[in-house]
């Protein structure tokens, strides 16, 4: 039972990590580096002419991790911007992708869900409302170089908020008794009314907005696609890995 | 009445089974989307910003 479950939740989200790590490296990740240029734009460089501004801002993009750079962060390991950059990405894509396999698998067991590609797709589905669309209403998905409040609080939001999230949508779900369902209600809204941290907004930033907006579209579509395929692979595997050496009950 | 009992036994593992999943797959992620160190950080960047979870 547990290699079925390890095995699948492994290849599900391999799979499922590597579609989505290769979609970023076209869609997400190009709009990170260009709001870097602007997040590390010495304070000089904006007053530049600018007839050589986009000279000295594509400078600026491949010194950014290298000595010259902001003193903030040039003491900071980070990958090297191309090959290395998109490896220790994709890694991590990955990691989460299994990391959601897990969970995905993990809530279908103790639910004593049937595991087919429909119903992990819905759970799948499930899980992006929960940890993609209700975390975004209150802290948008961030382009780097945008102001932001204290990050150990938005990081405790955007848990309580994704938990009560996953909650509200079980009771709601599979509430026997309609004021379980009901309860779903003020459930999902709490995190909303308690309100997301935030700085004042205007605070400065030089991220143009509308890159800020492209990105929040962007990458809650790629979450939404990381959670999908996640639940269709988990489902697939599922079927396939290990299915006659469980009980039959055991779907 | 054995077989009643054999079926609870086989939920109870099924449970067990699904919070071992459940703790290594939150523990996956909150390595690539919250970890502080600064190296998991660095090396997570890209992939917890299109993943929307909160960064810098």
């Amino acid at each position: 039972m547990y290699t079925r479950v390890f095995a699948v939740g492994l290849l599900a989200g391999l799979l499922a990590g590597l579609i989505v790590a290769l979609l970023q490296a076209y869609t997400t990740t190009p709009i990170i580096i260009e709001a870097e240029r602007f997040e590390n734009a010495s304070p000089v460089a904006p007053s530049a002419a600018l007839g050589g501004f986009r000279e000295a801002r594509l400078i600026l993009v491949h010194s950014g991790h290298d000595e010259s750079a902001n003193s903030a962060e040039a003491s900071e390991w980070a990958p090297a911007d191309g090959l290395e950059r998109t490896l220790y990405t994709s890694t991590a894509t990955i990691g989460t992708a299994v990391g959601f396999a897990m969970i995905l698998l993990a809530g279908m067991l103790a639910a004593g869900d049937k595991i087919t590609e429909q119903s992990a797709m819905v759970w799948g589905a499930s899980g992006f409302v929960a940890a993609g669309l209700a975390p975004a209403v209150g802290l948008a998905p961030e382009v780097p170089g945008l102001v932001a409040a204290d990050l150990i609080q938005r990081q405790q939001w955007w848990i309580m908020t994704a938990v009560m999230t996953a909650v509200a949508i079980w009771l709601f779900l599979r509430g026997q008794n309609p004021w379980l369902r009901l309860l779903a209600i003020p459930v999902v809204l709490a995190p909303h009314v308690w309100g997301a941290p935030h700085v004042a907004l205007d605070a400065a930033t030089r991220v143009p907005a509308e890159l800020a907006a492209r990105f929040a579209a962007v990458s809650l579509a790629i979450q939404a696609i990381l959670w999908i395929a996640t639940g269709f692979f988990v489902g697939l595997f599922w079927q396939r890995i290990g299915a006659s050496a469980d009980s039959p009950d055991d779907r | 009445m054995t077989t009643a009992v054999t079926h609870s036994q086989q939920r109870a593992d099924v449970r067990v089974v699904a919070l071992v999943a459940f703790a290594f797959g939150a523990a996956l992620v909150f390595t690539t989307g919250f970890a502080h160190s600064a190296m998991l950080h660095s090396a997570a960047h890209d992939t917890r910003h299109s993943l929307s979870f909160p960064c810098h």
